[in-house]
Order: structure tokens, then sequence, then C-alpha cells
């Protein structure tokens, strides 16, 4: 597993942990009282670091390669998932995967960007940035979970929407702002959970929902940290700074009203523990979808728009 | 004052975007650079008569070119602030006082309510480059948004007129949100049956053409106006290869399929009021223009 630098006080204390453990094995020294010592330590440690990790230090987890990305989430949180594909118009988009499947029993629309592992793969999903008929093959989805009046959850995790050529020549922008549209009046509960990276956008295109949340170590805003400081700063280097000053963790989020919820994860991140991340997904979509189908649809659709109407701050004299 | 240094102080105003109406007598055209009375070019709506190229204008020549003098400026009381205490290279409770000061606007979208026609009441929401790059933060997303309030409630059609560099960085998040709140006010605009003009000028981009500029029942825009989500630069560097001539023009939008029709700004006028009499059923009064 790949660390990043503000984890070496820690992999430091784990490499002495296995060096002690091996003089132990051989039997010759008793160092239990040391192990436990040190398993302490560890422990300190990571709640040390981990437990003030800065906006960019959450930015690298949320980039993690062995993060959890969506159709992970799908095999270990649903059953009886079946992809569907296509926008019907053009073609089958892999940054963007959607289908039906049932959790706890009750059927479930899930959609979300996907990322790649491997090269290979990275690039067969175009690194998680969908063009137009990802959109488009989302809330073609979407409209047919409301015809049959099924939930949506929808996973986000995307450095931006593609930029190139065909997306512009297909209408990038007019498949994210038809999906904004049509989301906020959709007949049907929406649950929207950052898994990963939300980048503006391309994040927001399957960001509209009754509940908004974000898992511990993701970040959502307007660009990324590395865009705003080239831009602002005109150059690459100021990318911690402008993770700072752009406010895009998941505590951040919540305290600006942005988001409705954050959900922890695993000390040091999803990926350190993913039995554990799968069970507290599980654990909140059951709690919030219970809550949800409580409620008239009506008046989640009034919620829906009424909370997205109140995000701005400005003065009025 | 020589008649030289006036043109050449009508240039200076133009290109750098002080002012859309030069103080001079004679305007001359930043393209083609042919030299007409300021009073007749204003007459003609910004445009050169000689190569249509359109003046990049703001709210100001706007509201002039559709209502005349017969208007009512709305929800004016609106101002930004500063909700995340941004700095970057200046701090922008700074950057925003400087463009205050710099435009005489409270920030990059002004809304207005008058009379297209005697027989045609119109709402306008306009942005204006001129601030911040006519970039969108709360107070452009909160005008947008009681705008279309304005518009349901009253019954009357909108007109949004965009013209923007895409978010406003300095608000992140809060930026990034107000494409789903003036997607979703639109929504309810469309379920009460209220038309929705969008007109999108040079130039449209990011979130802008995201949310709201894309969303019109009808989308038009202005002749050779730059429209796109990604900004040419970052496509350019994306794929590594120069962009073919004419991409992102209104033109190439209009071919793609995103646009209902490019108006030159001079018809502008008449051929809302043609489309808005017939959506709203109001007969046409020939006298009405
Ligand atoms: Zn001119
Ligand atoms: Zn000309």
């Amino acid at each position: 597993m790949s660390h990043f630098d503000f984890e070496k006080p820690i992999q430091d204390l784990i490499e002495q942990l296995d060096e002690l453990t091996k003089v132990h094995e051989k039997g010759k020294v008793d160092m239990s009282s040391k192990i436990s010592e040190l398993e302490q330590k560890i422990l300190v440690a990571k709640k040390e670091v981990y437990g003030n990790l800065n906006g960019w230090q959450k930015v690298q987890i949320s980039r993690h390669p062995e993060r959890p990305y969506t159709l992970d989430y799908i095999e270990n949180c649903f059953e009886n998932f079946i992809e569907l594909h296509g926008d019907r118009t053009v073609k089958d988009d892999k940054a963007m995967v959607g289908g039906f499947a049932t959790f706890n029993g009750q059927s479930v629309l899930v959609v979300g960007q996907q990322k790649g592992r491997n090269t290979k793969q990275r690039q067969f999903r175009n690194f998680g940035m969908p063009n137009p008929e990802g959109y488009r093959k989302a809330l073609r989805l979407m409209k047919m979970a409301e015809r049959f009046n099924i939930p949506v959850i929808c996973m986000i995790d995307t450095p931006g929407a593609s930029p190139g050529l065909e997306a512009e020549e297909r209408g990038q922008g007019e498949a994210i702002a038809r999906n904004l549209y049509e989301m906020s009046v959709l007949k049907v509960p929406i649950i929207c959970i950052i898994i990963g990276e939300g980048a503006s956008g391309g994040a927001l295109g399957i960001g509209v929902g009754d509940r908004v949340l974000m898992m511990e170590n993701t970040w959502y805003s307007v660009i990324s940290p590395e865009s705003c400081s080239s831009i602002l700063w005109r150059s690459w280097e100021h990318k911690e700074k402008a993770a700072e000053a752009l406010k895009l963790t998941a505590t951040d989020m919540l305290a600006n009203k942005l988001i409705d919820g954050v959900i922890p994860e695993p000390l040091g991140g999803a990926h350190n523990d993913t039995a554990l991340t799968y069970q507290t997904i599980k654990d909140t979509l059951e709690k919030e979808l219970a809550l949800l189908n409580q409620k008239p649809i009506e008046q989640l659709i009034e919620e829906r728009i009424h909370k997205f109407s109140e995000m701005g701050e400005f003065i009025e004299k | 004052m020589s008649w030289y240094k006036r043109v050449k102080e009508g240039i200076t105003t133009l290109t750098s975007e002080k002012k859309a109406v030069p103080d001079g007598l004679w305007h001359k055209c930043s393209r083609c650079k042919k030299t007409f009375l300021s009073e007749d070019h204003q007459k003609n709506c910004y445009v050169c008569s000689n190569c249509n190229y359109h003046d990049k204008v703001g709210s100001h020549e706007y509201f002039e070119i559709l209502f005349g003098e017969d208007f009512t400026e709305l929800f004016e009381n609106i101002y930004p602030s500063d909700p995340l205490g941004f700095k970057d290279t200046k701090e922008y409770s700074k950057r925003l006082k400087e463009s205050q000061e710099k435009s005489g606007m409270t920030d990059a979208m002004r809304v207005a309510v008058g009379n297209l026609n005697a027989d045609m009441k119109l709402v306008v929401a306009c942005m204006d480059f001129g601030f911040i790059g006519g970039s969108m933060g709360s107070v452009v997303g909160e005008k947008i948004a009681r705008a279309i309030d304005y518009a349901r409630e009253n019954r009357i059609p909108l007109l949004i007129i965009s013209k923007s560099g895409g978010a406003r960085m300095m608000e992140a998040a809060f930026s990034l949100m107000q494409m789903a709140k003036t997607s979703s006010k639109l929504a309810l605009l469309g379920k009460a049956g209220i038309p929705y003009i969008s007109l999108l000028t040079d130039p449209t981009t990011g979130g802008v053409t995201a949310s709201f500029a894309m969303l019109g029942d009808v989308n038009i825009a202005e002749p050779e106006a730059l429209i796109g989500f990604a900004g040419p630069r970052v496509i350019r560097e994306t794929i590594g290869k120069d962009l073919p001539k004419g991409f992102q023009s209104s033109e190439f939008v209009l071919e793609h399929g995103f646009l209902d029709f490019i108006v030159v700004r001079t018809d502008l006028k008449a051929k809302l009021s043609s489309l808005l009499h017939i959506l709203m059923k109001v007969p046409a009064n020939q006298l009405s223009n």
C-alpha cells in the first residue's frame, strides 16, 4: 500500500514494530511489553496525524489509488446489481456507471462516476471524467427510477467533467445543466454521497439530492486546488494554500451548510479498513432511506429546492 | 480636443472595457477599424454597421436597447460578502471593493422589469462582464433566483443575458451551488408555464453554461460569441492540439443543436417580441414595436 509523506511518523513506528516482532518471534528475548507499548504509540500517532489532516492532505487521501470506487461500493453494499448501459443517443460512457439493485430488500438505483486502478483501466474509465452522454445516461436511469418509484443513490467521485472537442460538440454544459434542472424536481428520494473527489460541475451534475453527504476524507468544490493555484496564483506551487482557501473539506462544507452530513471513515481513510467502510455506508443508507421513505414526495421536492435556494452568502441592505 | 485624439480615446476606453460607450464623438470598430459617429453606433445597438462586430456591452446597454428609459431595476439592495475570508494574491474583500469602485456596480448581475412593448412586460437579468469577469458568486445566483421567482409570481416572461467566465473561485463551493440554485428555480418556472429565453453573449463559459444559460425554453446567442463549458485554453492543453477554427462559436453551438437561433443585436427586441407574443398567446399588435 502506498503512503503519503505526512504518514511517515506512523510508518516509522510500524517498521520498528515489525523489527521487534521478528526478534520476539525468534524466541530469545521476550519483547511483549515493548511491543504493546509500541502498539499504543502507533495508535496515538495515528490519532495525532489523522485527526489533524489539513485540506490538501484530505485531497490526497480522497485520491488514494486503493480507495473504494463506485463499483466497489455497489458490489459490497448492495445485492442483485444489474448494470444498465448507454444514453440512447450517442454511446455508453464508461466514466459513469449505473444500474438497479436491492438494498435490504428495497429496490434502488445506483449511479456514479467510475475511476480505474491501473493505467489501462484509468484510460478505459477516462479517469472518472464523464462526457455529456455519461450525464445523459445517469438522467435516463433517474427518469426510469422515477417512473417505477425507486429511490436514487448517487456516488460522486470525479476530477471533473471531461474537457475535450467531443464533450463540447455534444453539449457538456447542457448535459450538466439538464441534470440539475431535472434532479431538483425528480419525484423520488435522492441521496448523494461524495466518496472521493467532488470537482465542480462534473460532480454536481449528479449531486442534487435530498441528502448530500460527504465522506470524511473527500473534497468538494468549484475547482481543484491545483487548477485554483494555477489560475489565482499563476503557478501550480500553491495547491496547499489553495486547498485551505477553498474550504473544500467535509467539515468546512458542513459548517457552511453546503452539505447535509459527514460520513466517518476508518482511521487513515476508507482504504485502510474497507469492511468497516462498507458497513458505515450501509448503516448510513439504511438510516437515510428510512427517513426519506417516510416523507411525501411533494414535501421532499419542496425541501430539496428550498435547501439549494438558501445556499449563498450576501448582504441585503 | 483633436479629432484624432477623440478617436484614440474611444479605442482605449473600449479595449480596457472600462466603459462600453466611448465618450468621444467617434467610435472606431475594434475589428474592421472603420470609424462611425458614436451616436450612430449607439443607435445601431453597438454593432458595427460595416462588419457586424458586436461590441461587448453590459446591463446598462441591454436595458437601454430593450426598454429605452422605461424600466425598474429590482433587487438593487443585494451586495456581495466574503463568506470564506478568501485570499489569494489579494484579499477577495479588497477585490470586491476595487471592482465596485471601478465599475460603479455592486456585482456582476442586474435585474430589471419593464415594457418590451406596450402589451408585453419582460423581466431581464443581465450579467456584467466588467465585474470580476462576470463571474457567478452568491449575488449573481441570488439575483437570478429572485428574478425567476418574480417572473413566476407575476407571470411575466424572463430573459437572462449571460456573459461570464464562469464560477467565482473566491466563493468556492458557494459559487458552485448557485448552479443548482438557479436551475432548480428554473424548474419551478417551467412548471408554472412561464417562458424563459436565454441569450448567450460573448463569452459564456463554465458554470454559467452548465446551468441557467443552457436551460432556456429557447436558447439564443449573439453572432460569433464564445460559448462552451470548458475554456478553450483548458481544452487545448488537454488534447495537446490547436482547436479547429470556429470551435465553440455561436455558429458551432447552433450547428450542434444547442441553440435555437442566432440573433443580430439590432433584431433582438423585435424577435423577442414576436416570439413572446406567440408563447404568451398575446395577439400581435402592429403598433407594438
Ligand atoms: Zn464597435
Ligand atoms: Zn467593424
